[in-house]
């Protein structure tokens, strides 16, 4: 039970504000606010999602650069209200199209309009779009999404693949199309971060993937829907110790450590065929989110090379292969790599010809940033950096500085070999205009190869 | 990623500094209110948005107040959904205003569309304002009965909302029993649902004040109405379902073969992908197996993967919440999770308060096994460009070496850290190497060889200069230089700030002069003469202790100051067992994520659904070990109602010193110790002996009496009733009972004056009722409050009494609630009971 629920900007404005109990003093949003702000400023990182200011307990979440807030006095579950945090942003979004501060403002009313229909004194009634369509009326103000920086896991289909149509996952569940007549589609992303550590000597210590299958439905009728598996998917690794990566690499089978489900998802033919029957509720949602240490080709090499140049200066030589095909692109690839604390200055010297990359060192938190716009699957990059130290250093560099981490998105790319074979819409009358989408996508989470 | 930073501060709404703005919208308001053009309502919608948008941002724009509610005659809903809004939230302030908006309200009530009706159903609920209360029951009555389950959901919560207003005005109108009957026979599930909520709310909050409420309450958790919900669960919502978990969680089932049952129903939960439902699930798991050693640990085992896989789905928050709890399990029963330690390992890009609680696990589920591979991560993040995690870090290596058996690599590594010449690294192996020292003596070897090499200059910390200054003092016989850095220590005594490091100094420096005399002589008058001038009080008493024992004898000094140390066994643990024991019983809330019971954050009307545990927590618990049984010793509660005062700690303490009695947690945080707590394990272990004992001779007298006539059976005076005096009950069983059974017998009694005037503290009376076999498990309160509980067991078998006894001294009143496994012998204990008590102050 929440006693109110209000969204903060970056700047700390409230952009909407809801009091379902009148338990909490009207000033929690600013207490709030000076409290994350100053979390930070006192050296403590960032604010926990939940704390406790003079009885009353702050939840809050971060989506779209936005702080979604709720408070309590009651000793709740805390899943409970992070998840419904989470679960009201989508509402959100499924409504607006764009989940941003613009729209946000801009819809205002219409948010309101939802938010008492998703809670009542205080207590969860719905978080379903499906259900909150009957009793929302307001139309969205649907802001211009071309001219905004896209945002959240939808936004990473917008480059690199030219088969989306690029502003459908950004259109609003309720708003009609231009044209009047609203098409029938439907998404399916396969979305997966990889998380990878290596050793200093690039051998994998830790891997690990956790993936989402994402569902956005724009069909009409609410059709049942088979969404096939692999084949050789199992899930479980039985008594085995999870860390045991045993023959199964390269053996094609994909195994799963763990998995769960969406509500609507039906697993009565799963065990046979692998397949999940649902009917997709309107909106976003994830059909299956699952999670997977069985070994697996991690998508790029890191290599580095620290050599003392000199008392004052040593070079950095970061080299990174993409080791997939080379029908795959990269983008949105950073390198990062703390350097020495006594570190002065840093020249760069990119290899002949390179295009797209953006080198520089950030002074502040001594940490050398290399970008590339793209990578192609089989190519290899070298980036030099020279450094220049205020000091002499005494013990060794390599100790000093590292690991060196990245971050990329490499579309049509999943690094699991989990696949939706097939997606079947049940009959419909008129299936001449109907779009299924299935997408793959893979993103970096954490990974790192240490020095 | 940021949104586009806006130009000027928020352009659609502008935020008007002045009150210009909002009479304007007055005039505004005004002119449509009477209009009847046609395109009105688009007006009046930019009208209301400009109010709304206002509202947000903090601007007081009650003064609409009245154009408001003019324009609000509309049949567009949209419009009327933003006035609704507005009303809500300005009602309260507007008691008188308020009062214009319930002809509509209540108009719209009896709308034909259920939506409209719904709505203003809603609003009516929500104008909190006291004195328009009779103007809901009608509504509210019809809105229960509505045929659309809209209205029906809105009209429940609208019941709880007129609670919440005037609890009189909700219970005469006899709502909850409609609810309650709504609860068990309404077909949409929602309904159910906000029902279960709202009687919840209701009848915790009656409780305390209504008999029936509390029988109801309870009822909600008798079997029939728990597996009825249990049954329908898959129609509710998710988030229906985790009130229907959290309701099953407080369920004691009677028999075993009930929980596979339960368990077996609710394993699909676990596969949910909502976290919420995955951990009421697990909580409702945890709860039932709680008994049984071998299925609770299989439990474990079931729940771990998918809590990781929780952990790493959904956002940063989301899993921080998971996290915590799976925290919580790891620490309990660290063996479970000890192959499962790479999931522990931290990434770099996450916050710090999630690294915090890895590093804890890790820590945790360090074993002979996987030592070496925890702790070469754990080093990789000492060299963390995050240096309060690279302490974290250290620490933890340092905990672990604490731990371990074998601990020579770590011990070697802990020595790189001091080489590697990062100030906070140096600092923080310090304080480890250190403690280590101080349990393994034997490494100090090849310690003190580095810790020699380390320049007292470059130390900045007081906990590591101390460190430092401790290792100088008890291994300056192996430290070369040890006086002579000592003495350059004290030079600059004047310079140091930290009088922790201050009196590490002195003591140091003692110790190196009765270990090299010469060398240290001039040294020691330095200190001393330094110490005695100090500001600190504390430093100036240990400068004239020292100096005082070393005039009186230097041998005797030497004894004091310089014993052979025993090396340490065990460091204390922060947190009591009781403490955590608690929180695990709070499992899938708050207390998990702050690592603390909910008491100790929450004020007492909103501990929400643990108020029975809470209760019976906030009294002392007195476990018994011979006859004579009284409480030495009080609990430090945060309440201030507990707090005795410090007579009355000495007045019940001083007589009853061999007397060995527990208060069992210690809720400062500041821990039993490990003794004790140990100590009062072994006092349960041998009463529950003891009580196998006087059960095993009862069945002897038991066959004796075979075949003689059982009691007369037409007794015109109550049935004699006899208690065992030496009845055993620990404080768990006592709570699960409690919990577990029905109020069999509820009365009030008077208390005679001299018993109120013998009252002064609760301890009195507890000696008097064990006198009657009557035994006190917990007790607390001043005056004029009091509130007891007690047990009894009868003297043939062993049916047990349990009594809540809130005593008010001012109006001399006994308020008691009896449950019995037998409650057909409660009306005798009753008796007993009064009987027992109306001789309390008799001389």
């Amino acid at each position: 039970m929440i006693s109110q629920f209000f969204v903060l900007s970056q700047r700390g404005d409230n952009i909407v504000f809801r009091d379902y109990r009148g338990e909490v003093q009207k000033g929690s949003a600013e207490i709030f606010f000076r409290k994350v702000k100053f979390w930070k400023e006192d050296g403590d990182g960032d604010a926990p999602p939940i704390f406790n200011v003079d009885g009353v307990n702050y939840f809050h979440v971060k989506v779209a650069g936005l702080l979604f807030v709720a408070t309590t006095r009651v000793n709740v579950s805390p899943s409970l209200v992070l998840e419904l945090l989470q679960r009201i942003a989508r509402v959100i979004k499924d409504y607006l199209g764009v989940l941003n501060e613009d729209s946000l403002r801009k819809n205002f009313v219409l948010v309101y309009e939802l938010l008492d229909e998703v809670i009542d004194f205080g207590y969860v009634e719905t978080t379903s779009t499906e259900v909150l369509k009957s009793y929302v009326f307001n139309e969205p103000i649907v802001v211009d999404v071309a001219r905004l920086p896209s945002l959240g896991p939808a936004g990473i289909f917008m480059q690199g693949t030219k088969r989306m149509p690029g502003t459908a996952v950004t259109k609003s569940v309720v708003a009609n199309e231009p044209g009047g007549r609203k098409r029938e589609e439907i998404f399916v992303d396969i979305i997966e971060k990889i998380s990878v550590t290596f050793s200093s000597s690039g051998y994998i210590l830790t891997s690990e993937i956790d993936g989402t299958i994402q569902m956005k439905s724009y069909l009409t009728g609410n059709p049942e829907i088979r969404l096939a598996l692999n084949d050789d998917l199992s899930i479980g690794r039985g008594g085995r110790s999870i860390y045991d990566y045993g023959s199964s690499y390269g053996s094609g089978a994909v195994i799963l450590d763990d998995c769960n489900f969406h509500e609507s998802v039906h697993l009565d033919s799963f065990e046979d065929d692998r397949t999940l029957t649902l009917v997709p509720p309107d909106g976003e949602f994830p059909v299956m989110n699952y999670r997977m240490t069985q070994e697996f080709k991690p998508p790029f090499r890191i290599n580095t090379l620290i050599e003392e140049a000199g008392p004052l200066k040593a070079e950095v030589i970061l080299k990174v292969r993409a080791e997939f095909s080379s029908s795959i692109t990269a983008n949105t690839i950073l390198v990062q790599m703390p350097l020495p604390t006594y570190t002065t200055r840093v020249s760069f010297e990119l290899e002949p010809g390179a295009v797209g990359n953006t080198t520089d060192f950030k002074e502040a938190n001594k940490r050398l940033e290399w970008g590339l716009k793209k990578i192609v699957g089989g190519s290899e990059h070298t980036l030099r950096a020279k450094l220049t130290f205020s000091q002499e250093s005494h013990g060794n560099i390599v100790k000093e500085s590292g690991p060196v981490s990245m971050t990329f998105t490499i579309p049509m790319y999943n690094a699991s070999r989990l696949q939706v074979k097939y997606l079947q819409i049940a009959k419909k009358a008129k299936n001449d205009n109907l779009y299924r989408w299935v997408r793959y996508v893979t993103q970096a989470n954490s990974y790192v190869a240490r020095l | 990623m940021a949104p586009p930073a806006q130009s000027q501060r928020s352009p659609s709404p502008s935020q008007p500094s002045g009150k210009g703005e909002v009479s304007d919208l007055k005039s505004q308001l005004r002119q449509l209110a009477g209009s009847r053009a046609p395109g009105i309502d688009d007006s009046k919608r930019e009208l209301f948005k400009k109010v709304i948008s206002y509202m947000t941002v903090g601007i007081d724009v009650s003064s609409l107040f009245g154009e408001m509610v003019m324009c609000s005659a509309t049949s567009d809903i949209v419009l009327k959904k933003m006035c609704y809004l507005y009303v809500g939230n300005y009602a309260k302030v507007n008691p008188d205003l308020a009062l214009l908006t319930i002809n509509f309200l209540q108009r719209d009530c009896k709308d034909e569309d259920p939506m409209i009706r719904g709505l203003a159903l809603r609003s009516l609920c929500s104008l909190r304002v006291a004195n328009l209360v009779e103007y809901l029951v009608g509504p509210l009555g019809s809105g229960l009965k509505d045929n659309n389950n809209y209205v029906r959901t809105v009209a429940v919560m609208g019941v709880l909302k007129l609670y919440h207003i005037s609890a009189s005005t909700c219970v005469d109108a006899d709502f909850p029993a409609m609810l309650k009957h709504s609860m068990l026979n309404d077909s949409d599930a929602q309904v159910v649902a906000n029902c279960l909520s709202a009687l919840q709310e209701i009848w915790s909050s009656e409780a305390s004040s209504s008999e029936e409420a509390s029988r109801e309450r309870e009822a909600l958790l008798s079997k029939p109405v728990v597996y009825y919900f249990l049954n329908r669960i898959k129609e509710f919502s998710e988030w229906a379902q985790c009130l229907v978990l959290e309701l099953v969680g407080k369920y004691v089932p009677s028999e075993t073969s009930e929980i596979f049952d339960i368990m077996n129903l609710l394993e699909d939960r676990l596969q949910h992908a909502n976290g919420a439902v995955v951990l009421a699930t697990i909580k409702v798991f945890l709860q039932l197996t709680l008994s049984m050693t071998d299925v609770h640990q299989q439990v474990y085992e079931r729940i771990k993967a998918p809590l990781l896989t929780l952990v790493s789905s959904g956002s940063p928050e989301q899993s921080y919440a998971v996290l915590s709890h799976l925290h919580l399990l790891v620490m309990r029963a660290p063996f479970i999770f000890s192959s499962d330690y790479k999931h522990f390992y931290c990434q770099y890009n996450e916050p710090s308060y999630v690294k915090k609680l890895k590093l804890e696990m890790l820590t945790a589920v360090a074993n002979e096994s996987n030592t070496y591979e925890i702790v070469t991560e754990l080093c990789e993040y000492a060299a963390n460009v995050d240096i309060p995690i690279a302490r974290e870090s250290i620490r933890a290596v340092g905990k672990i070496a604490l731990q371990q058996y074998d601990v020579n690599a770590i011990v070697d590594r802990l020595l790189q850290f001091l080489e590697m010449e990062k100030d906070y690294v140096t600092a923080e192996a310090l304080v480890l190497v250190k403690d280590l020292l101080r349990k393994y003596p034997q490494w100090s070897q090849d310690c003190i060889a580095v810790v020699g090499n380390i320049s007292s200059k470059n130390i900045q910390e007081p906990k590591a200069k101390a460190a430092l200054i401790w290792m100088l003092g008890e291994y300056s016989q192996d430290m070369h230089d040890a006086p002579y850095i000592l003495e350059s220590l004290i030079e600059n005594w004047e310079d140091e700030h930290s009088a922790e490091v201050r009196l590490h100094l002195l003591t140091a420096v003692m110790k190196c002069f009765f270990k090299r005399p010469p060398e240290t002589q001039k040294a020691l008058g330095a200190a001393l003469a330094a110490g005695l001038a100090d500001f600190h009080q504390d430093v100036h008493d240990r400068a004239l202790f020292y100096y005082r024992l070393l005039q009186y004898n230097v041998s005797v000094a030497q004894r004091v100051v310089d014993p052979p140390k025993q090396a340490v066994s065990v460091f204390a643990d922060t947190q009591s067992s009781e403490i955590k024991d608690r929180i695990f019983d709070e499992f899938n809330s708050l207390s998990v994520v702050y690592q603390k019971p909910s008491y100790m954050f929450t004020d007492k009307e909103h501990r929400g659904p643990f108020e029975f545990s809470d209760e019976l927590g906030h009294l002392s618990i007195g476990a018994e070990s011979t006859g004579t049984v009284v409480p030495a010793q009080r609990v430090e509660a945060n309440d201030k109602d507990l707090l005795l005062s410090v007579s009355e700690k000495e007045e019940s303490g001083g007589p009853s010193n061999n007397a060995s009695a527990y208060s069992a947690p210690s809720y400062d945080g500041s821990s039993v110790s490990a003794a004790a707590s140990s100590q009062m394990l072994s006092e349960l272990a041998i009463s529950s002996v003891t009580g196998h004992a006087s059960q095993s001779s009862l069945a002897i007298d038991d066959l004796l009496g075979l075949g003689l006539p059982v009691a007369p059976a037409p007794a015109p005076s109550p049935p004699l009733l006899k208690l065992n005096s030496k009845a055993v009950l620990d404080p768990g069983t006592f709570q699960q009972k409690w919990r577990q059974l029905p109020i069999s017998l509820s009365q009030e009694y008077s208390v005679s004056p001299r018993g109120v005037a013998a009252l002064t503290a609760p301890q009195a009376l507890l000696r008097h009722m064990q006198g009657h076999s009557i035994h006190c498990i917990a007790s607390g309160g001043q005056s004029p409050n009091y509130k007891f509980f007690f047990f009894a067991q009868k003297a043939e078998e062993s049916s047990t009494f349990l009594v809540e006894c809130i005593i008010n001294t001012s109006s001399a009143k006994a308020q008691i609630k009896i449950k019995a496994d037998d409650q057909s012998a409660s009306e005798a204990f009753s008796t007993l009971f009064q009987s027992a008590l109306s001789e309390f102050g008799l001389p």
